[in-house]
Parts: structure tokens; C-alpha cells; sequence
């Protein structure tokens, strides 16, 4: 006999979607675990983890916030293959204005987080009308471009970028920042996709003609949302600069394109928690598979193949539908 | 200098337009995105290389082996890769793209990174046009290019499986009710698109050495001759890669070699900016944009 599975919502959910999560502790703890578990989690890791794999932890922040400006980009309808633009520009801009006006991090990070988002929505204003691969195709050649005008004109160093800038001091103090902006973005973002406006930027998403023949500009509201998530990407780019204490053309390399995609492929799209699952998974296993030098970026590239292909949803979609239903066979009439 | 510089730039589009014909087969003509076109290209080089090298096999068995080879691992890929994401664009380019980065990587790993691979010349002489000299096999990659271009030209207008090329990329669905295959003939043009690109890596490699970064190279200037040239078009594409390849050779010239690569990428952008749908095409023009 044919059957299907048939998926049908816990108990427990339904009750916590309501009123009635003000029941009973279990009601409560079921909302509460996943939300305060992966913080708790990072902060322990943050505690426990030694001097070198505290700095894996902070790239790892500044890649899942670059994932989940991905996936807010993503979320109006704007697919992006350049996030290394973004990283790129804010990196530049902090890592100019402390060599050669010597501002401390603490301003040129916010000056770069605002000048960056203001700098790339201007530059990608002429083709927010493009949709899909196009759009796709013109974040790809930027960051290309600016890594070739940069290697031609020798402008901000050239080749060789500037090294020497100032850290923020503390490595304790930079894991602190660096993992409060990733749950302030995350859980900032996903309240925002949850308002009316996260709904119109999804409607976007969805089908733009229907949300413009509603009344609504698009192109006013995908601007708003390409300037949120450039900012996000600059502000990471600033903060890795001087983490490194180093700017130089490899803040436009296709890794920092490629990570947050596959930390999108690997974690599952739309959810913005997906985004960092994923990079959570995917930066500390390339910082494992250090020792085997080339052959990393073929291990991404096949885990990356292997997700999209094998399971498009994520990990994320995968368990939380684990979390939230329950699974049977029921048989189905032919 | 002008006439060095006339003769080198109509060479250079001709290169261009090699490259650029086997991507659009796929991506013009029948709209599967193949991104992992750049990373085959370069694996034909290789592969013939160690049919001569390591095997020791007469150039006449081991250039049409390479190419053989690498049409059947383009179909490989879209059997098991790309038909499961088909019609997801996003997740089509993503898929491409990352198969493409495995091989060329791979090939970074293993170490065929050096001056010793390079593929022999198909005539091994030169020319005197004028006072400039040329070489034979840049004289080969013309007979070639134009050889291709007019079959392709052909094969796309006159042949039942070329115009199942171009029928699948307008409808699907139509092309289905017409007893069009939209599978079959997406992978045949996947393996003939590689095929065609394996084809100009043979004549276009003997210039300089096989390496993994032109991988990348190729995909872009392949990427920048079809879309401006406009998706589906034959013409836009020859007409595209002599606008590129002669703005390519007067950058060099007049400017610096490392201003070259960037003038695809402008390309790319502009015709994004100004006219997404490319000088020749037509296809598609309402959708992409609003």
C-alpha cells in the first residue's frame, strides 16, 4: 500500500503559540530553549576556549553576521554573490581613517559601518531594478573590480594593504563585542522580519509586481534593506580590520563571498538563525582542516554542492521541524 | 604598431569569441547555467596534457580523448547535480559554481601549477602579415573560431536538436508539449557546450601555459561576451567579444596589461546598468527587469 508521511504540529507547540505558554514552566522552557541556549552556549565557549580558539570564534561572528546580511538581502529579493563588497568597503574605510587620520576604533568602526552601508546602497542604487542572476552577477564583478583597480592604481597601499593599525585592545573585550552584534543583529533582524515591514520586504521577495501594484516603491524599501545589510557586512569588515590589525586587497576575496553562501546552504535560507548556524558549523571546521591546506576550499566546495543539492532546506528548517512536529505514515488511497 | 595592434586585436576577439561560444550554448541558448564552464575548460588542458605526458599517447588520440572526457563529465554534472536543483536559478549558479571551484582547486592541490604544462601547437610556425609577425597556431585559433561560430550558427537554425536548444530556453512547457525532452536536451547542451569550450581550450592553451587561474579568467570573460552580447544570439556574441577583445588590446596597449581584466568586468557592468537584455537579445526582456 502507497504512504505518505504525514506531518502534523506537537501539542506543546500549538499551546505556546498562544496565551497558554503562560501555563505551565515546560510551556515556557520549550519557547525559551532555543533562543537561550545558543547564547549561553557562545558565552561558555567564549569562557572556556583558549587565546587561539578565541580568535576562531571571532571570525566566526563577523562570517555568521555577513550570512545573515545575506540572508536579509536575500529575504527582499536580492540575491547577492558579493558580500566580500560589503566586508571590503568597511574594512577599507576603518582601516584609511586609522592610518591616516589616526582615529581610534571606536569611531572609525561606526563610521564605517554607517559610510559603508550609505557607500554600497549608493554604488547598487542603478541596479536595484535588476532581478535574480543579474543582480547576482553584478555583486559578483564589484568586488572583482575594486580588487583590480586597487592591484592597477596602487591606491591605500596597493598590494601590499596597510598593516599596523590599532586593535580594540582586549582579546577578551573583542569576543564580547563581537558575539553581543551577532545576537543583537540576529535577534534585532528576525523581530523586524516578524513586523509589517519584514512582511512587505518578504512580499518582495515573494512577487514584487503584486507588492507594487499594492502602492508600495519597491525600490524605497530595497534600498532600506540593502542599506541594513551592507551596514551588517561593513560593519564586520571594520571589525575584523583591526582584529588583524591589517587592511589589504584580500577583504574582497571570493571568501568572503563564498563563506556566508555556504554557511546558507548549509544552515537554510529565510530564517536568519539558519545563516548562522551554519557558519558556526562551517568556520571552525575550516579552521580544523587548516593543516590540509589547498584541498580546504575543495571540502567547501563539495559540502557546499552536496547541501544545496542534497538537502536545499538546511539544517536549521530540518530541526526545527524535528522540534516543532511530529512525523507518520499514513496510507493513502490510490 | 597600428596594423600589430589591428591584427592582434582581431586575434584576441576571435580568442574571446572561442571561449565565449561554448557558455552560450548552455547559458544563452538553451539557459542552463553551467558556471563550472571555466573549470572544464582548464580540465581539458590538463587532461590532454597527461594523455600525452604521462600516458604517452600520440597528440591525434589523447586532444580528442581530453575532449571526450570533459563533454561526458559536463553531462555527469548535470545528471547528478544540476537536474535536482533545476529551474532554482540561484541554486543552478551556486551548484555550478562550487563543482567548478572543487576541480580547479583540486587541481591547485595536486600541484599542476608550473611552466611545464603546456600543450604542443597544431602547426608550429609563422607568418608575416604586413611587418607584423604571427604565428601559426594564432592563425589556427581564427580558422577555428570562425570554423565553430559558422557551425553553431547553423547547427542552432537548421538542426532538430540546435532549435531543441533554443525552444527549451524560450518555454519549457511548450517545448514539452512538442515532444521536446527538456532533460535530455538540457544535458546534451551541457556536454555540447563543454565540448565546445574543450574544442578552443586545444587551440587556445599552446599559447601560454595551462594554469588553474584561467579558469576563473575564462568564466568571466565568457560571462562579460554573453551578456552583452544579449543571451540567445549568435551575432550579439561575435559582435560582443570584438568590441571587448579590441577595447581589450587598445587597453594593453595604450594603458597598462593589468587594466585587461578589468575591462570585461566594466562590460559586464554597464550593459547590466544600461541595457540588462545585451545588445543582440531578446529573450526574456520583460522579466528581468522591471
Amino acid at each position: 500500500m502507497a504512504q505518505r508521511k504525514e506531518r502534523i504540529d506537537r501539542g506543546i507547540k500549538v499551546r505556546s503559540d498562544d496565551v497558554f505558554v503562560l501555563t505551565s514552566w515546560r510551556e515556557m522552557l520549550y519557547l525559551a530553549a532555543p533562543r537561550v541556549v545558543p547564547v549561553v552556549a557562545l558565552f561558555v565557549l567564549g569562557l572556556v576556549a583558549g587565546p587561539y580558539w578565541e580568535r576562531v570564534l571571532i571570525s566566526t561572528c563577523m562570517f555568521a553576521l555577513l550570512a545573515i546580511s545575506w540572508d536579509l538581502l536575500n529575504s527582499a529579493g536580492m540575491v547577492s554573490l558579493g558580500q566580500a563588497l560589503f566586508f571590503g568597503v568597511g574594512a577599507y574605510i576603518a582601516g584609511t581613517l586609522n592610518h591616516y587620520l589616526g582615529l581610534p576604533p571606536g569611531l572609525t568602526i561606526p563610521i564605517a559601518t554607517i559610510g559603508g552601508g550609505v557607500l554600497c546602497t549608493v554604488a547598487l542604487l542603478p541596479v536595484l531594478r535588476l532581478r535574480g542572476i543579474y543582480f547576482a552577477m553584478v555583486t559578483l564583478i564589484l568586488p572583482m573590480m575594486i580588487e583590480r583597480v586597487i592591484e592597477a592604481t596602487k591606491i591605500f597601499g596597493g598590494t601590499e594593504g596597510i598593516s599596523g593599525l590599532s586593535t580594540l585592545g582586549n582579546p577578551h573585550l573583542e569576543f564580547w563585542l563581537a558575539a553581543v552584534m551577532v545576537f543583537v543583529a540576529l535577534f534585532g533582524f528576525r523581530r523586524m522580519m516578524g513586523s509589517d515591514y519584514g512582511l512587505l520586504l518578504k512580499g518582495i521577495n515573494d512577487n514584487d509586481r503584486a507588492v507594487m501594484s499594492a502602492g508600495m516603491n519597491i525600490y524605497h524599501y530595497k534600498a532600506q534593506a540593502l542599506f541594513m545589510s551592507s551596514s551588517v557586512g561593513a560593519f564586520a569588515g571594520a571589525f575584523m580590520t583591526h582584529a588583524y590589525q591589517f587592511v589589504g586587497m584580500p577583504v574582497f576575496a571570493l571568501d568572503y563571498s563564498m563563506i556566508p553562501i555556504a554557511s546558507v546552504a548549509v544552515g537554510g535560507m529565510g530564517t536568519l538563525a539558519g545563516p548562522m548556524l551554519g557558519s558556526f558549523i562551517l568556520v571552525p571546521l575550516s579552521e580544523l582542516l587548516r593543516g590540509l591546506g589547498g584541498l580546504r576550499v575543495v571540502i567547501y566546495a563539495v559540502i557546499l554542492v552536496v547541501f544545496t543539492v542534497g538537502l536545499p532546506e538546511g539544517i536549521f528548517h530540518y530541526l526545527s521541524r524535528k522540534y516543532n512536529q511530529f512525523e507518520r505514515w499514513v496510507g493513502v488511497e490510490r | 604598431m597600428l596594423e600589430g595592434t589591428l591584427i592582434y586585436g582581431f586575434i584576441n576577439s576571435v580568442i574571446l569569441m572561442l571561449v565565449a561560444l561554448g557558455f552560450s550554448v548552455t547559458f544563452g541558448i538553451s539557459g542552463v547555467a553551467n558556471f563550472a564552464y571555466g573549470a572544464l575548460y582548464v580540465m581539458t588542458g590538463y587532461l590532454s596534457w597527461l594523455g600525452l605526458h604521462a600516458l604517452g599517447l600520440p597528440y591525434w588520440i589523447a586532444a580528442p580523448a581530453a575532449v571526450a572526457i570533459t563533454a561526458g563529465v559536463a553531462a555527469l554534472i548535470y545528471w547528478f547535480i544540476l537536474l535536482r536543483v533545476r529551474g532554482l536559478v540561484v541554486s543552478e549558479v551556486i551548484a555550478t559554481f562550487g563543482v567548478g571551484l572543487a576541480i580547479l582547486e583540486l587541481f591547485r592541490y595536486l600541484g599542476f601549477i608550473g611552466f611545464e604544462y603546456t600543450l604542443p601547437p597544431i602547426i608550429d610556425a609563422s607568418v608575416m602579415i604586413g611587418d607584423t609577425y604571427v604565428d601559426a597556431q594564432r592563425l589556427c585559433i581564427v580558422a577555428t573560431g570562425i570554423l565553430l561560430a559558422a557551425f553553431l550558427w547553423f547547427f542552432t537554425h537548421y538542426t532538430k536538436t540546435g532549435l531543441a536548444f533554443r525552444g527549451i530556453a524560450q518555454d519549457e512547457r511548450t517545448a514539452l508539449t512538442l515532444g521536446i525532452n527538456g532533460d535530455k536536451v538540457a544535458a546534451l547542451s551541457v556536454a555540447f557546450g563543454a565540448g565546445y569550450g574543450a574544442l578552443a581550450a586545444l587551440v587556445i592553451l599552446p599559447l601560454g601555459t595551462i594554469a588553474v587561474n584561467e579558469g576563473y579568467n575564462v568564466l568571466v570573460n565568457a560571462l562579460a561576451v554573453c551578456i552583452v552580447g544579449g543571451l540567445g544570439s549568435t551575432v550579439g556574441i561575435i559582435v560582443a567579444s570584438f568590441l571587448i577583445g579590441f577595447a581589450q588590446i587598445l587597453t594593453a596597449t595604450y594603458l597598462e596589461t593589468s587594466w585587461m581584466m578589468l575591462v570585461s568586468l566594466v562590460a559586464i557592468l554597464a550593459i547590466l546598468v544600461l541595457k540588462p537584455s545585451g545588445l543582440f537579445g531578446h529573450q526574456k526582456q520583460l522579466e528581468e527587469r522591471i
